[in-house]
């Protein structure tokens, strides 16, 4: 039985994605902004299988307010093995190149306070030797394009993070997983015109199951999007800035 | 999803909203809109009950959640937009089972309240609505009321079966049906005509809570109504077994250009079905998924009808002239060289159906399907229709794309007291259609 935190566990990926741990009989500690959408899904995660589910009401954007979560987690689950910090905002980016203030704060909540949560608990987990750290990054960190760039060069701020880390903590046991979803159908890309490459946050979220089951060091989600980002990585930038990505 | 992607399973009719709203949590009120407003559960309707031209549709697939499940008694609540199939994921595996379930597991918990769906159980068990302890209403005025037979009990009466039209389903709770296993005792026999099947039907009622019979819609003469009768049981505790899993099967890839039920297949189909054990009984153990879904096996089966869609045809007449009207049908499909391979003959049983507007009442129903060949399949429906009229029987508001207003007040007589209930910012174009409003 894993003891697993969920940092953003209204998000809708990470409710799929939940819904695997509590089936298979894991205990969860789930953290959102909204308290009524955490007891929605404290219940269903309930009757899915977990056997214990304890929620508390956290911005991630506070960084003051990690410690005490990570401790009352640590509490409610009798210890912790599993972290998945799943929260995340797609910024407008034309409001972010017209705004500083407006693209400090993408990259606030997309990379900054994500790199203070991981440093707390790979602190913990390296002491304790063993546990699995995973974080939703995206494919849109693999290389910086005119229509999310600042959105994009967060989550590469978060890869090189978490490729750091793993590297850290190999010798400590502790595995890190970054999940790279390409696009997926949920309330973030709403005002998109959904194309074949959309994914079901079903698919994503058992994507990301399996990949934290096996400790999976990246996880392309789903799977063809390795092939779409190595062609888009290799691109020569005389044609890539003839593209409208 | 785009708004194209809000289709009902016949693929017709077309029909766009003008704008689509999920919602990925328990609403407290409902989505302000300038125009009127429908729910979407899981669009397994086959004609245009699900849609709304030019209104707004929400989407219910993101409330998904399970609210409570008591596996001592069976009594789960959930929310509207959960489909039967994950109930059956969470429940088959501690010794539950649906109390009733139509033909498809792909259908909302939501969807299944507002037609009151039937399954192969009716003779005993009744419709879905019977088994609905309590459910969440929503309404435009901002009124959420909670309805169960004995509290809101009018509003409980006009929401199961009501077509989407009183508000919005929320959540519901449902008692479910202690089973041991997975698993069936299935009974097939052939039956050579329709007096036949009658007689079986008759014959198995009291010791099989499923029946349900395929007819060759083909056959005339003295074959008129042949077929096979499937009679089945929930099969006593067999031991652990393992399940296998239909939601990964095969997806039909994409619209044929041409409908692949049609003039050329539609009897070899049907005759090579007829013959095709040797057999003329059988007894075997299946799981009771092919048993209930054979047609989930394949996803996306509608669309080997081909870009115009299909009609799909259910209609129950009362038992007094049953025999005959369906005699009578049977004989107007053969003889068009209408109707398709699915064609289903069941007979519904006396249980009361809790809704003002729930299509099952006693009699025996057929349901079949027809490729939309335009203008000649129309005609026949019509002249199907006419046959149900004159037995005062009455079509299933959840398959149809084409019933007149005339038909559908006849079939509907409790139509005038239940637009006190139509919560005046939703409707529909079926609605529009039957009640001949302009949208
Ligand atoms: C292969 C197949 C076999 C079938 N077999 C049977 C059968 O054996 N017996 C039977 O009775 N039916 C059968 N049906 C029909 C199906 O069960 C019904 O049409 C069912 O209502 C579809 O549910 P849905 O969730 O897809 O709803 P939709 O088709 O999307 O909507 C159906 C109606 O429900 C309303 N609705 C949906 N959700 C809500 C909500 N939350 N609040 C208020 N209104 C809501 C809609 O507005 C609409 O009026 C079958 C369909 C298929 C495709
Ligand atoms: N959807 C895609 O196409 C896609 C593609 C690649 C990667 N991703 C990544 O996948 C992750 C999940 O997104 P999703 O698609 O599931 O979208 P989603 O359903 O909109 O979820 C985003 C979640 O992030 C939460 N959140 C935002 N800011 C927060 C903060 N400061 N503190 C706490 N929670 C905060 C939101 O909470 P509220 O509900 O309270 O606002 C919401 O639950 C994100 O990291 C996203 O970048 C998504």
């Amino acid at each position: 039985m894993r003891k697993v935190l969920i940092v953003g566990a209204t998000s809708t990926i990470a409710e799929q994605a939940a819904r695997h741990f509590a089936a298979a009989g894991d205990a969860l500690f789930l953290t959102g902004r909204n308290e009524e959408r955490l007891a929605a899904i404290t219940d269903d995660l309930q009757v899915r299988g977990a056997p214990t589910v304890a929620a508390r009401v956290m911005d991630a954007d506070d960084l003051s307010a990690h410690a005490a979560m990570i401790d009352a987690a640590k509490a409610a689950l009798g210890g912790l093995d599993t972290v998945l910090v799943a929260y995340g905002t797609l910024p407008d980016q034309a409001a972010c190149a017209a705004d500083p203030a407006a693209a400090v704060a993408a990259w606030h909540t997309n990379a900054v306070s994500v790199i203070a949560l991981l440093t707390d608990i790979a602190n913990r987990f390296e002491r304790q030797g063993s546990g699995t750290i995973a974080a939703i990054s995206s494919v849109a960190g693999d290389r910086g394009r005119a229509s999310n760039y600042v959105y994009g060069s967060a989550k590469a701020g978060l890869n090189a993070f978490m490729d750091g880390l793993r590297h850290r903590l190999f010798a400590a046991g502790v595995q890190v997983v970054t999940i790279r979803p390409g696009m997926v159908d949920t309330p973030m890309t709403a005002d998109f015109d959904k194309g074949p490459l959309f994914a079901s946050p079903e698919k994503v979220g058992a994507d990301i199951h399996k990949a934290i089951e096996k400790g999976t060091a990246v996880c392309y989600t789903p799977g063809f999007w390795r092939l779409i980002m190595t062609i888009i990585t290799a691109l020569p930038r005389a044609i890539f800035h003839r593209t409208g990505l | 999803m785009s708004a194209s992607n809000y289709a009902s399973w016949g693929r017709y009719p077309d029909s766009r909203p003008a704008d689509v709203r999920r919602l990925a949590a328990r609403p407290t009120a409902l989505p302000a809109a300038d125009t009127s407003m429908l729910a979407y559960g899981n669009g397994r309707s086959y004609g245009d009950s699900c849609l709304n031209n030019d209104g707004l549709l929400i989407d219910m697939g993101g409330l998904d959640r399970f609210i409570a499940f008591d596996a001592a008694t069976g009594i789960l609540e959930c929310e509207a937009g959960v489909l039967l199939a994950d109930i059956l994921e969470l429940v088959v595996p501690q010794g539950w089972f649906l109390p009733v379930t139509p033909g498809t597991q792909f259908v909302s918990v939501g969807g299944a309240i507002a037609n009151d769906v039937h399954g192969k159980n009716h003779h005993v068990a009744g419709t879905f609505g019977r088994h609905v302890r309590s459910l969440g209403l929503l309404r435009s005025d901002g009124t959420a009321l909670t309805c169960s037979p004995n509290d809101n009990a009018d509003w409980f009466a006009a929401t199961v079966g009501g077509l989407g039209l009183t508000g919005l389903v929320t959540r519901a709770t449902i008692a479910l049906k202690r089973i041991e296993g997975p698993y069936m005792d299935v009974d097939t026999l052939r039956f050579s005509n329709l007096d036949a099947f009658f007689d079986i039907s008759a014959a198995s009622d009291a010791d099989y809570e499923y029946t349900v019979a395929w007819v060759d819609c083909t056959a005339r003469g003295n074959k008129l109504g042949r077929g096979w009768f499937m009679r089945a049981n929930h099969k006593p505790a067999l031991g652990q077994q393992p399940d296998p899993r239909r939601r990964g099967g095969p997806t039909f890839p994409f619209v044929t250009p041409v409908s692949m039920i049609n003039g050329a297949t539609l009897r070899p189909l049907n005759t090579l079905y007829f013959h095709r054990k040797r057999k003329p009984r059988s007894r075997d153990t299946q799981h009771f998924q092919p048993y209930f879904y054979p047609l989930d096996g394949i996803r996306h089966w509608n669309r080997a009808y081909g870009p115009n869609g299909f009609l799909q045809y259910q209609c129950v007449v009362p038992h007094a002239d049953a025999r005959a009207a369906i005699a009578e049908l049977l004989e107007r499909i053969a003889a068009a060289g209408a109707g398709s391979f699915l064609s289903v003959l069941k007979v519904f049983g006396n249980v009361e159906s809790p809704g003002l507007m729930s299509f099952p009442r006693p009699g025996v129903t057929l349901a079949l399907d027809f490729p939309n060949r335009g203008p000649e399949t129309f005609a026949l429906l019509d002249r199907l229709d006419e046959v149900v009229q004159a037995a005062g029987g009455a079509v299933y508001p959840a398959k149809d794309a084409r019933m007149s207003s005339t038909a559908f007040k006849q079939y509907f007589p409790a139509t005038e007291r239940f637009k006190a209930f139509v919560d005046p910012a939703f409707s529909s174009d079926f609605w529009r259609r039957v009640t001949g409003e302009d949208s």
